[in-house]
């Protein structure tokens, strides 16, 4: 159940995608030069999508059991530490030099992009990367 | 500045509202029907974990993802997607993408979206560091090395 309920909330999230404009690039970066033509829609697609969000999570965070069964697992971490603020760093530097997101970037791979598909490999290669280095570390 | 997209043609307008709304309620639905983060990087991420448990849905999620254009061209054509970046810009940045998720445990879905959603301060010193590293970025490469005739 929680497959199928995870089928339809991808699609949904990626048809969001799609009709926001958010798996245009140049729209992304438009929105991220604040000093050219600065393009709002980006901001727009986030308030929307936090106040449909919000009393969703507002609920699911009162809710001890997802609907489907099973414990709700929704809050990791708390502490705002230097891994968090050097990762989303790293993240944002990438996201500024091409405008693609995880979402938009698998959106895109089926649409035969190549650039897409560019970006999403070496996207995997950057997360086994993290994996490969997590293990080494760990070790020592 | 802010004219220029807003006020003079402001199609864009209502596909941000909708599309908004379509990422927020599948945000808010799998968190109630799943009791998950619906965090791209972490779902993409979780399948490259040698001994990762929950890898069912967390293909079923992709698979979403990736069907999404297959199902808006039965309706529309799939709105375009300008990618004019050389392929290695394009190999730094989704080096960098990747990466950076999991060493921030989230991106913009996961911390922008849901982090935001659930009020965590976490995801909200996240989304605004990863904000302000891309706008800086952009700022750099279009208005301090453009013009240095990079062209």
């Amino acid at each position: 159940m929680r497959s199928i309920a995870a089928l339809v909330c991808g699609l949904v999230f990626g048809l969001g995608l799609l009709v926001s404009g958010m798996t245009d690039p140049r729209r992304v970066l438009g929105f991220l030069d604040v000093a050219g033509h600065w393009n709002p829609a980006l901001g727009v697609v986030m308030v929307v999508a936090l106040a449909v969000a919000l009393p969703a999570f507002a609920v699911a965070t009162r809710r001890s059991r997802a609907l489907l069964g099973g414990p709700m697992v929704l809050s990791g971490a708390s502490r705002i530490d230097r891994r968090l603020l050097a990762g989303a760093c790293v993240f944002g530097v990438g996201w500024g030099l091409a405008g693609l997101c995880p979402g938009p970037a698998v959106v895109l791979v089926l649409t035969l992009r190549k650039g897409a598909w560019v970006f999403v490999l070496a996207m995997l290669g950057g997360m086994a990367a993290f994996e490969l280095w997590q293990r080494a570390t760990r070790r020592d | 500045m802010i004219e220029a997209a807003g006020m003079g043609d402001p199609s864009w307008l209502l596909p941000a509202v909708l599309g908004g709304a379509l990422i927020g309620a599948a945000a808010g639905a799998f968190a109630l029907l799943a009791g998950r983060i619906a965090g791209i990087s972490d779902i993409v991420g979780g399948l490259l974990r040698p001994l990762g448990g929950e890898r069912a849905w967390r293909w079923a999620f992709v698979a979403g993802l990736l069907l999404a254009p297959v199902a808006h061209v039965l309706v529309a054509p799939v709105p375009a997607a300008h990618l004019s970046h050389s392929p290695a810009l394009l190999v730094v940045a989704g080096l960098l993408v990747g990466f950076g998720a999991r060493l921030g445990s989230g991106c913009t879905s996961g911390h922008g979206i849901c982090g935001l959603a659930r009020l965590s301060r976490r995801s909200l010193a996240a989304t605004l560091v990863f904000m302000g590293a891309a706008m800086v970025t952009v700022f750099v490469a279009r208005h301090v090395l453009a013009g240095q005739g990079a062209s």
